[in-house]
């Protein structure tokens, strides 16, 4: 089948896509968009997050036919050309980054909560990122990453 | 396969009629889990989103109506007020990402023993509407768990609503896990105290084929609580009670956590939620989330 979406504000066409395929195989293999993490398959890392109308969603869940017509935002679209969002660039300066495969996940839900919360407490930011997994920073340097974004302003 | 896109529950309906293998999907966190894992090859998936019909819950009388496709986040934030325990249930979903998509009639589609929901249905006396070109009918939620993973559902129906009473008065719930999140429960225990009849209800859950009440349990504490005086609860009638719950479970051993576990663990959750819920009870304060 065809699908048709809106990504990164931009209108996407993605054929021969099987009926049981996944938002994320949709993203990676056939709109050259890798910057979602294919992992766990199964929800538990959080490592393929993307926005969906807004909602940030495991696009690993999401069967591609469910997003015909509706708009979502990856990693990708989260920069502005070569300027990082201040999520991204909180997670560069802080240190929050190893081997950055869980990393645009994690930049999507803090972008996410950051959205909503302009200056959240660590425990908002424990359960913002619980559905997120990083098997080397230890968690600690995210952290950081998260309250020096929040410092930073406003997310675009 | 097919990929089905009703846009109206009529449509659906008549769908599902015509092609009972379709499988229904709409928050899809279990059931991509199964398609990105082989496990299952349906004919066809049966697209709810577009079914906004699904997507709204109401109040009447006392009564809420909630959509079977209202995501468990809105389940939290809206409704923490009136279905206290069903969002604290929901709160214990996997993480922000599955809460945002997962619904409870996913939970009860899937029908599986561990489903975080099931437990609440119970204790509250939840009645799954179901509805087919044939008609609707509320299945009332005990009859509508028929083994693991099997609902009582009809090839052609689907999954509405569910109808629960709002505001039966102080209720808890409470899940063992070996993680604060996306962590399948090692067991689970709901607990209601409905003012308007005094009666008691308890509900266990991934500790037997089904979730299921503690008859037994809700029994003894009908004849022991002081719902007049509203005096503390002594220590042996807690303990009993929890004793009762435990022996309503037939729990398995497995890589979760062995059937001993599950058995004490439930009665140490059915003594702290009765605390709990007694507590609420003795205050009369509005109990919430």
């Amino acid at each position: 089948m065809r699908v048709n979406v809106t990504i990164n504000g931009e209108s996407r066409q993605a054929d021969d896509v099987w009926e049981g395929e996944s938002l994320l195989y949709v993203l990676r293999e056939r709109l050259g968009l890798p910057g979602s993490k294919n992992a766990c398959e199964q929800g538990e890392c959080g490592s393929c997050t993307v926005y969906l109308d807004d909602v940030p969603v495991c696009s690993c869940l999401v069967a591609a036919g469910q997003v015909e017509g509706r708009e979502v935002r990856t990693v990708e679209g989260l920069a502005e050309g070569d300027k990082l969002d201040r999520v991204q660039q909180s997670f560069v300066d802080a240190g929050a980054v190893q081997c950055g495969f869980c990393t645009p996940g994690l930049v999507v839900a803090a972008h996410d909560l950051l959205n909503r919360v302009e200056n959240p407490a660590d425990e908002e930011i424990r359960e913002a990122l619980a559905g997120n997994l990083c098997r080397c920073t230890g968690y600690e340097k995210i952290l950081d990453a998260v309250r020096l974004a929040a410092t930073r302003g406003e997310t675009a | 396969m097919d990929f089905l896109r009703p846009s109206s529950l009529t449509e659906a309906l008549a769908v599902k009629a015509e092609r009972p293998d379709a499988v229904p999907i709409a928050g899809g966190t279990d059931v991509m889990v199964e398609l990105n894992f082989d496990h299952r090859r349906p004919g066809a998936l049966l697209d709810l989103n577009r079914v906004t019909e699904l997507a709204e819950w109401t109040e009447t009388d006392g009564k809420i109506r909630l959509g079977a496709s209202v995501p468990y986040v809105r389940v939290i934030a809206e409704l923490g007020e009136v279905l206290p325990a069903l969002a604290m249930a929901s709160r214990t979903v996997g993480s922000p990402q599955i809460r945002n998509r997962g619904t409870v009639g996913g939970n009860l589609g899937a029908a599986s023993p561990a489903g975080d929901t099931h437990p609440v249905l119970l204790v509250l006396g939840a009645e799954v509407e179901a509805a087919s070109v044939r008609g609707t009918r509320l299945i009332p939620a005990e009859e509508f768990y028929l083994g693991v993973k099997r609902n009582a559902l009809e090839p052609d129906e689907l999954i509405t609503a569910v109808h629960l009473p709002a505001e039966v008065g102080p209720q808890q719930f409470a899940k063992v896990g070996t993680r604060n999140a996306m962590v399948i429960a090692v067991c689970s225990f709901a607990l209601a105290l409905h003012l308007d009849t005094r009666e008691i209800r308890a509900a266990v859950g991934s500790a037997a084929p089904t979730p299921r009440r503690a008859t037994a349990a809700e029994e003894y504490l009908g004849t022991e609580l002081p719902w007049s005086t509203k005096a503390s609860l002594t220590d042996s009638v807690k303990r009993r009670f929890g004793e009762l719950v435990a022996e309503a479970a037939s729990p398995i051993d497995d890589v979760r956590g062995s059937a001993d576990y599950r058995k004490h663990a439930l009665s140490v959750l059915a003594r702290r939620t009765l605390t709990w819920a007694w507590n609420d009870f003795q205050k009369g304060e509005r109990e919430c989330a």
